[in-house]
């Protein structure tokens, strides 16, 4: 059974082509390209990805216009009857903006833009997402962003954790975000939000290969599904 | 009608960007600045029927994030 992936694309994003590279090694089919001013998503999808860059220039908050484009009343309803959506980067600042994850994703406390590659610890392996991956296992994803310090109240942080909703946890400083969220969950769990880029990490050529599994455990979880 | 919209970080978040104007204050010589806060201002000219329920609900939909911003609704004399 082929699997039906599509990767969004809104004006100003960069990680589209690499997030559709990603998913067709990993899956052996090519994403559909869907465009932020399309009003539907292609039929029977089984996976939509949010891609990084910097949506409409980062106008007015990272993620806020995207959040309230067409597509995305497609992919929030798609969300809502249980379609895999994976955002990353600024497809996770779109996800917060659009309501569809808690938080939200401020400007790095240092001011800076952080562009290196940093140690992930994956804090649940249950997920669609991570089952791929060993319990506690620390891996390595480059991060390429201004705005992931990840902010949302102590009650919110505290349900998060509690339910098992943190997928991803910085192994070291990075970007001051609350308890070093670096990735996280949907109550229902077919929501992923993450700042890092598994899919600059799909292939040796790439330094590293550890977001491979991110979308192999999809793949596999879907079929077996 | 013109309409200012002020949109302010809520208390107890934290400010990156205050804290760097701050720092940079007192690096040209400036003593006395105790904290500076960063929000952002967005004029709206609106139609006179436009009501305080849609400018509310713009702000709550829109300019400004709920999660961590607060927003004050200011309206101006038409001119």
């Amino acid at each position: 059974m082929a699997f039906r992936s599509a990767v969004v694309t809104f004006p100003g994003s960069n990680c589209d082509r690499d997030m559709a590279v990603a998913l067709e090694l990993v899956s052996g089919t090519p994403a559909i390209r869907v465009w932020h001013g399309d009003a539907a998503l292609p039929d029977r999808l089984d996976f939509i990805a949010l891609p990084g860059g910097f949506s409409y220039g980062d106008y007015l908050r990272s993620g806020a216009m995207a959040a309230r484009s067409p597509i995305m009343r497609a992919v929030i309803e798609a969300a809502n009857r249980g379609v895999p959506v994976l955002g990353v980067c600024n497809g996770f600042q779109v996800l917060t903006e659009s309501g569809l994850l808690p938080g939200a994703l401020m400007r790095n406390a240092s001011q800076h833009f952080i562009c290196r590659t940093v140690p992930l610890v994956v804090a649940n392996t249950q997920s669609l997402f991570t089952a791929g991956y060993d319990a506690g296992a620390t891996i390595r994803i480059p991060v390429a962003h201004h705005d992931g310090n990840y902010f949302a109240d102590q009650a919110t942080l505290d349900e998060l954790e509690g339910e098992g909703r943190v997928a991803f946890r910085y192994g070291e400083t990075v970007n001051g975000s609350q308890r070093d969220i670096a990735g996280v969950l949907n109550r229902a769990g077919n929501v992923l939000g993450m700042m890092p880029h598994p899919e600059r990490a799909v292939e040796p050529a790439h330094g590293g290969s550890d977001g491979r599994a991110l979308f192999e455990s999809v793949v596999k979880g879907l079929v077996e599904a | 009608m013109k309409v200012r919209v002020h949109v302010s970080l809520k208390p107890g978040v934290l400010d990156p960007q205050g804290r760097a104007i701050h720092h940079a204050l007192e690096g040209l010589g400036f003593s006395g600045v105790n904290d500076v806060r960063a929000g952002r201002l967005i004029e709206l000219d609106v139609d006179d029927g436009v009501s305080d329920e849609a400018l509310d609900d713009m702000c709550r939909k829109l300019l400004a994030n709920m999660v961590i911003e607060n927003y004050r609704i200011e309206k101006l004399e038409t001119a």
